[in-house]
């Protein structure tokens, strides 16, 4: 019997010796270091999104009509922002072209990171109703796989809408443009839009410890970036002080846009500061890593 | 013993439950899914794991899958740990989950297929040959370019079967594959089981409540309950167990005294109008079936199988036996 | 049972229903506070720009701020009240069991979110609202009139909310699929009933008649009996009005699509 079956099992290998057997679909054995994974991620990651895209397209009529939805969703933030502005010249001390400066720079930002990873929301439904389990059995990891859980293209109106008032704001701005204020604007909004990544990722990790509790990430998400659309001298000392030094959300925009804009820095911040957005990016998505890992190791022992 | 695939030893999984007990008080308590378990199955076993709702047997299987980590103990599927390398065993593996498809509704079954020939690198040629074999063996050719949410219950399983099988796993966890299949389904996946397990080698271990599947599937058995390991053996043990009784549900127009159905049966329960009677398992139900026709105004009727439950309950606590008895470990 | 009684009961059921989801009340009362903080800075700015816009001071656009993160799950402002279940029960087929119960569909309905909406003033609506009193200058009334008024007035607006959402819950009989639908809810909703600015700030023609659609009842209204800044007897007589008109038009639609479903069912 025993014969048998190992007989019908090298059969199935095609001669491929025993013990390299599980190593032939795979990559190489052994353990694997951080650059590979990350590949990994990317590539499970996009095979899911286009499987997302392929499926929202079976449904033209309605895929088309959330998308028109999203644009004037997402439009209502701006036009409150115009209507404030039929009625003021001025909101704290910011012009209409310097506050859809700030606006397009937020809007952009987060509609990127909503784009990329707006979905992990439902990972507390997924583990409430056992589906999370199974991307835990894929060779893939599982960041990339629940990050690209119900990825969704209507997701571009926002991007699309926040690059539109960006595009306007640049030609109306009174700046007097040099080189680095130029380079600035997409650093601002590659730094902006990981910063956002993070906060998606940090509320997803903490949905593993209160799977209900999912909206409380929209404060920090949605409210993030409501808030980096205003000016800075619009709000508080102290709530300026948790936005820049607590949660960071200050270098998506206020504090680089104010050396674009020749502004004061928000609490007289030294003029580095400005240039700073990509290392207070890189250190926010580290700890929105380890978050992570921390909710999927708790995750995996409680099996809550 | 070198042909030892899966190894569990003395493994362990305890979870921190908060109760509530108040309007905020809450309580800790531990409880022990599963309590110094240990077995181990060899290379192309076929392994029924059976035991009541609650018994620790998702558990184990998610400790096997690498979903959930051990709290303590040691455990080992084709040499590697689970919870510590999970994707590399993802590759040696498959898992079907009788409840939750992992196809994709609205796209055409095919895609669901193409999704894991990417994500699992199988080589083109080996991902053809093993994608027309499966699609034959469990008869979905017809289906492959139909979207997955227009399937049947039955044919999404096998779906699901075939997705599980694409990158040759090395052995196939199922939980309760036929739970909901219609007759002839179950009796598809049941004969595909058996020649993925004698003809591949393909080390499978299954969950279910249906007593037929591990009559038809296993030569081995485990039981499990209150996470511990309660019975590890062959089929037979529990095989006589089962044969004990089936029940048969009959609904007469008005509430009437017990049926008298002679020594073919007892009634075990009455209820209004309806009425339990327990008869040998290994006995047709249509002489008695008849029998109350002719005398007794009937409605409706209905026979009911020995659920697993109650098999597991009459094989470990035989009647009479009020007591615990200690578990039957396995010495193996 | 009593017909009172009966909807009382369906009421109380809406209520315990969503009282069961401890952590997401807890998760919205956190997340209505942070906007709260976050369009009470940006309204002083605006009022501090221009003072007296639309007929309020700092205080009382403060209030209305607190007051609008205070309804907009009480009122279901974007969507997300009583009208989902419907709508899923309607897709799914499963309405034709609602509409065998020996109560009316329209009633039950508005019991069932009158007991949610209850639910999600006292449990997710109050605490930002008195987080908000406590850390800002706000402009309350002092008389026990006033706020009586306020009530009624917030009742109504109740009545509206449910009218405007079980219109669009019964679309999906000819629709089948709620989405376009919920999303053009959402931003009707969060515009028109100035969840963004107050209405009364919305200029020129196009604020005259965004002040007269029924979106007006829901926060507006309410808003203006509290703070003082309208007739008492027209305002509830504006949201009586929108209500009637409302829940009237409801049970036109739904005589028509319960003979529709009598008709497709067979």
């Amino acid at each position: 019997m025993a014969e048998r079956v190992r007989d019908g099992r090298r059969g199935a290998a095609e001669g491929v010796p025993e013990g390299r057997r599980g190593a032939v679909d795979c990559v190489p054995g052994g353990r694997r270091g951080a650059g590979e994974r990350a590949r990994d991620g990317l590539r499970a990651y996009w095979l899911i999104a286009g499987m997302w895209i392929r499926s929202t397209m079976t449904y033209r009529t309605s895929f088309a009509l959330t998308m028109a939805g999203n644009l004037v969703v997402t439009g209502l933030d701006f036009a409150t922002i115009l209507l404030m502005f039929s009625q003021v010249d001025s909101l704290g001390g910011w012009s209409l072209p310097e506050v859809c400066f700030l606006y397009g720079l937020s809007a952009t930002a987060f509609g990127v990171a909503d784009l990329v990873l707006g979905s992990m929301d439902v990972l507390g439904a997924r583990i409430r109703d056992g589906s999370f389990d199974t991307l835990l059995v894929r060779p893939a990891p599982v960041l990339a796989q629940i990050g690209a859980d119900r990825f969704a293209l209507r997701r571009l109106g926002r991007i699309t809408q926040g690059s539109v008032v960006l595009g306007w704001s640049l030609v109306s701005v009174d700046v007097a443009w040099t080189p680095a204020k130029v380079l600035l604007v997409p650093v601002m909004l590659a730094a902006g839009a990981a910063i956002f990544c993070a906060l998606f990722v940090a509320g997803a990790a903490f949905q593993f410890v209160a799977q209900d509790a999912a909206e409380v990430q929209n404060a920090f998400t949605y409210g993030g970036t409501t808030l980096l659309q205003y000016p800075p001298t619009v709000f508080g000392k102290d709530f300026v002080r948790g936005v820049t030094f607590m949660l960071p959300l200050a270098f998506v925009n206020w504090v680089p846009a104010a050396y674009v804009l020749g502004r004061p820095y928000p609490l007289r911040l030294p003029g580095w500061t400005a240039w700073s957005a990509p290392l207070v990016a890189v250190v926010c998505c580290a700890l929105a890593g380890l978050a992570w890992r921390a909710g999927l190791r708790a995750y995996r022992s409680t099996g809550s | 013993m070198s042909d030892v695939f899966i190894e569990v030893d003395e493994v362990e999984k305890v979870f921190e439950v908060r109760k509530k007990t108040g309007f905020l008080k809450r309580e800790r308590h531990q409880v022990r899914a599963v309590d110094s378990l240990s077995f181990t199955v060899a290379r192309g076993e076929m392994v029924g794991y059976i035991g009541p709702n609650g018994a620790g047997k998702s558990t184990t299987i998610k400790m096997l899958t690498g979903i959930l980590t051990p709290s303590g103990g040691r455990l080992r599927v084709a040499g590697i740990d689970p919870s510590r390398e999970r994707t590399r065993l993802a590759h040696r593996i498959g898992v079907v989950f009788g409840q939750r498809t992992t196809l994709w509704w609205d796209l055409p079954l095919i895609d669901s297929y193409r999704l894991m020939h990417r994500m699992y690198r199988i080589p083109d040629a080996r991902y053809a040959e093993n994608l027309d074999r499966l699609v034959e063996l469990l008869s979905l050719e017809a289906l492959l370019d139909v979207p997955v949410r227009q399937l049947s219950l039955g044919q999404r399983m096998r779906g699901d079967i075939v997705a599980a099988l694409l990158h040759d796993p090395d052995v196939l966890y199922l939980d309760e594959p036929t739970i909901g299949l219609d007759v002839i389904s179950k009796a598809k996946v049941r004969t595909f089981l058996r020649e993925l397990n004698t003809e591949r080698g393909t080390t499978v271990l299954l969950t279910t409540h249906d007593l037929q599947d591990i009559e038809q599937l296993c030569s081995r058995v485990m039981v499990i309950d209150h996470g511990r390991l309660m019975y590890d053996g062959p089929l037979t043990g529990l095989h006589e167990a089962g044969e004990s009784e089936r029940t048969l549900v009959v609904d007469l127009e008005r509430e009437l005294p017990p049926i008298d159905a002679g020594p073919a049966a007892r009634v075990v329960k009455v209820e209004g109008p309806r009425q339990w009677l327990a008869f040998p398992a290994a006995e047709s139900a249509a002489p008695l079936v008849a029998r109350i026709a002719a005398e007794y105004p009937l409605l409706d009727l209905s026979v009911r199988e020995p659920d697993i439950e109650t098999v597991i309950a009459a094989m470990l606590y035989p009647i009479g036996d009020t007591a615990k008895p200690p578990a039957e470990r396995p010495t193996a | 049972m009593g017909a009172g009684r009966l909807y009382t009961a369906v009421a109380a059921g809406g209520f315990r229903r969503y009282a069961t989801y401890r952590a997401a009340t807890a998760a919205g009362v956190f997340t209505n506070t942070a906007f709260g903080i976050i369009l009470v800075y940006t309204y002083l700015a605006l009022w501090d720009e221009k003072p007296h816009l639309g007929g309020y001071d700092q205080a009382q656009a403060v209030t209305y701020v607190w007051l609008g993160q205070c309804l907009y799950a009480t009122l279901a402002i974007q969507g997300g009240g009583a009208e989902k279940d419907l709508m899923e029960r309607i897709r799914t087929g499963a309405i034709a069991i609602d509409l065998y119960r020996p109560a009316d569909l329209q009633l039950w309905w508005l019991a069932t979110d009158l007991g949610r909406s209850l639910f999600q003033l006292l449990g997710r609506g109050v605490i930002p609202f008195l987080v908000g009193a406590v850390f800002f200058p706000m402009a309350l009334p002092a008389d026990a009139g006033t706020w009586a008024a306020f009530l009624v007035a917030l009742f109504l607006a109740m009545l509206v909310s449910f009218g405007i959402r079980y219109l669009v819950a019964l679309s999906v009989f000819w629709l089948m699929d709620g989405t376009g639908v919920n999303q053009a809810m959402m931003i009707t909703g969060v515009f028109f009933s100035g969840m963004t600015l107050p209405l009364n700030v919305f200029p020129g023609g196009f604020g005259e008649v965004v002040r007269v659609l029924p979106w007006a009842a829901q926060l507006q209204m309410p808003a203006d009996v509290l703070l003082g800044e309208t007739g008492v007897a027209g305002a509830l007589a504006f949201q009586a009005a929108w209500a009637v008109a409302l829940l009237t038009a409801g049970r036109l639609l739904q005589t028509a699509a319960t003979r529709r479903v009598v008709v497709q069912g067979g």
